[in-house]
């Protein structure tokens, strides 16, 4: 969007919406308000959620109780062809019989669009999404990623106040997936349109998003702004999906001010405490995390706990490694390119200050999501 | 094969067997060349030669009012039993994709119970249904309404073909239906489409091929049918094929017979190739390159 000027996108309220499959509530109690314009992704492991709740603001979905306001009106039962929103689904989902000219011109036939309005329109959202010279060729003619740039263009000719894509870059391979996450976000700057984007790659998320909702098992754990769900998560769940994590468990112990945790006979402190009576476990990002030989001097970092080097891996920007600690856990390390290097098998220290330590409530059900 | 052959195989020898992969069509070809291409040949010839070398049997033919009259009905009953097979078949295909594995099965047996049935037998049933004091008339009759003519019409013979030729609609409509992907629909839908306009401008176009293809199939058998309208039709709803039955095995007339069978072959070759063009959709072609 330019500097100011008005948004068109529409605004999305989801007020305590649930859907239930028999006895499974595949959403329970989802709220979300979406500002007008914003790009917001709904980011889970699969069977969370997100696409459920795309689908019910899609009107593919009906809910079982909730209200859903698309620009302040209340669509709950409005049927699908009626919502106005663009939806692009990661099967493309383009008219084989069509061409990508009448595949684009599809929306606009069916609203009654003027033959010269409605070439005019078509040639400027292929031209948006760079396929301008492909409108005579039939789907199957098409790469992937064209096909996807094709039902792209289908869904923002009619000019939809908000565009939904579900998983649209899932199909296709990694460095074209890259190049289509920047094409996304240019056009939605170019076009000021409310997006709803569903993935379950993180990164992907990171890259897109004005914020990022984290679905879990039918509910939203946290939303933020990337960078607040890596530097802050509220819960262990986002902790471990976001970005890399190790986390510590062990016998937690807090006095005041500061919370200890014994860990197969060491002792690891954190200067904070865990409100509520939930187990707390520690959660550390890779890079607030050093290794040492024992015994060297770790100046400016309070906690220290023994391990092996389990696997290390050269990423060319640094190194990460895995950490072997003495309960069984495993630790991921990321270190600078100038540091030490250090073998398979090496006995090391691993090393943090307990101020960089998130203290955050157990949650068992986080790990066997994840995995 | 010989144990001292390489067993790498060496290119440029290999070149010329391109043609070996059809040699496996080779049993079928014999079969239909000698069950199909003889007999066919052997009327083409007893058409042109007998009872002498010429024409005379298909001048003989276009000469009489009748087989003209006979020829052309033999194609307005085949249309109409195509028409009826379509409007029956298509709903019935489409919830054989609709429906979950086990109803499908179900579905599926009613197609082809009546295939293990004979066609004699199945025939005669209907003139129990459809005759005067049949099944159909004693219940319009109950209900207060007049009997209607079924047997020895054009309608009758429609209804019985069509229902013995039903299930060669049903099959080639229901393999291309389940390949159409019903999340189109949806796609539609988001596009604001109502589902009828979805369907007319989405479903329909895509499944056309499955009723040209069983159009062509049923279409073709109709032309060729005997047993059905022999019996439940009358002499106003003769087809050629009963008139060459009475040319060969009532008058002996072969060459005649023969005529009759060429003229029907031609002139379906020739509807064909008029429908082609029509059939031949555009997306399909695309997705060969």
């Amino acid at each position: 969007m330019k500097p100011g000027q008005e948004s068109k996108g529409a605004a999305i309220d989801l007020e305590s919406i649930s859907k239930a499959y028999g006895g499974f509530n595949a959403l329970d109690g989802v709220s979300l308000r979406i500002e007008p314009g914003e790009f917001m992704t709904l980011l889970g492991p699969s069977g969370s959620g997100k696409t459920t709740t795309l689908n019910v603001v899609a009107g593919f979905t009906d809910v079982t109780s909730g209200k859903l306001l698309v620009g302040g009106k209340n669509v709950v039962g409005v049927p699908a062809h009626k919502r106005n929103i663009g939806v692009v689904f990661q099967h493309y989902a383009l008219f084989p019989h069509m061409s990508v000219g009448r595949n684009v011109a599809y929306p606009l036939t069916l609203r009654g669009v003027g033959t010269a309005e409605r070439k005019a329109r078509v040639a400027r959202a292929l031209d948006m999404v760079k396929m301008g010279d492909f409108a005579h060729r039939y789907p199957s003619e098409l790469s992937g990623g064209q096909q996807q740039r094709v039902a792209l263009a289908r869904a923002i000719v009619f000019d939809p106040p908000l565009l939904l894509m579900d998983e649209p870059l899932g199909a296709l391979d990694k460095k074209l997936r890259e190049w289509l996450q920047l094409e996304i976000k240019r056009i939605h700057r170019e076009l000021g349109t409310t997006f709803v984007y569903v993935t379950h790659d993180q990164e992907e998320a990171l890259v897109l998003s004005d914020r990022i909702a984290v679905f879990n098992r039918g509910r939203i754990e946290q939303v933020g702004t990337g960078r607040e769900l890596y530097d802050e998560p509220t819960t262990l769940f986002v902790g471990r999906f976001i970005g890399d994590s190790t986390v510590l468990r062990g016998e937690a112990r807090s006095d005041g001010a500061s919370t200890a945790l014994r860990i197969a006979g060491e002792t690891v402190t954190a200067p904070r405490r865990m409100a509520g009576e939930a187990r707390p476990v520690m959660l550390l990002r890779p890079e607030k995390l050093a290794i040492r030989r024992p015994g060297q001097s770790a100046a400016g970092t309070t906690n220290r706990l023994p391990g092996t080097i389990a696997e290390a891996i050269y990423l060319g920007s640094g190194s990460k490694y895995e950490v072997r600690l003495a309960d069984g856990s495993t630790a991921i390390v990321r270190s600078p390119l100038t540091g030490e290097s250090f073998g398979l098998g090496e006995e090391v220290e691993l090393c943090f200050d307990g101020a960089d330590a998130k203290l955050l409530a157990d949650d068992s059900t986080a790990d066997a999501t994840l995995t | 094969m010989s144990a001292h052959e390489p067993t790498t195989p060496s290119a440029p020898k290999r070149a010329g067997w391109a043609w070996r992969p059809f040699a496996l069509t080779l049993p079928a070809l014999v079969l239909l060349a000698a069950v199909i291409g003889y007999p066919l040949l052997t009327i083409v010839l007893r058409s042109l030669s007998e009872p002498q070398w010429g024409a005379q049997n298909y001048v003989w033919f276009f000469g009489a009012p009748i087989n003209l009259t006979v020829l052309q009905r033999t194609f307005t009953i085949s249309a109409w039993v195509t028409i009826v097979c379509v409007i029956c078949a298509y709903p019935y295909a489409y919830l054989m994709t609709a429906v979950g594995p086990r109803v499908r099965l179900v579905l599926v047996l009613c197609v082809l119970i009546p295939f293990w049935v004979s066609g004699v037998v199945r025939t005669l049933s209907w003139v129990i249904l459809l005759q005067d004091s049949g099944v159909i008339n004693s219940l319009l009759r109950a209900a207060g309404f007049d009997g209607i003519r079924l047997i020895r019409t054009q309608t009758g013979v429609v209804i019985g073909m069509a229902q013995v030729l039903l299930p060669f609609m049903i099959l080639p409509l229901y393999s291309v239906m389940k390949g159409i992907d019903l999340r189109l629909m949806r796609a539609a839908q988001s596009l604001g489409a109502r589902p009828s306009r979805a369907f007319f401008t989405v479903y329909l176009p895509l499944s056309l091929p499955g009723v040209y293809a069983g159009a062509i199939i049923v279409f073709i058998l109709a032309l060729g049918f005997y047993i059905t309208p022999a019996l439940l039709g009358g002499p106003r709803s003769t087809m050629l094929s009963t008139l060459v039955q009475t040319q060969v095995l009532s008058l002996l007339q072969w060459g005649r017979g023969g005529a009759m069978g060429v003229v029907l072959l031609v002139t379906t070759f020739v509807l064909l190739a008029l429908a082609a063009p029509v059939m031949r959709s555009r997306y399909r072609e695309a997705g060969r390159s």
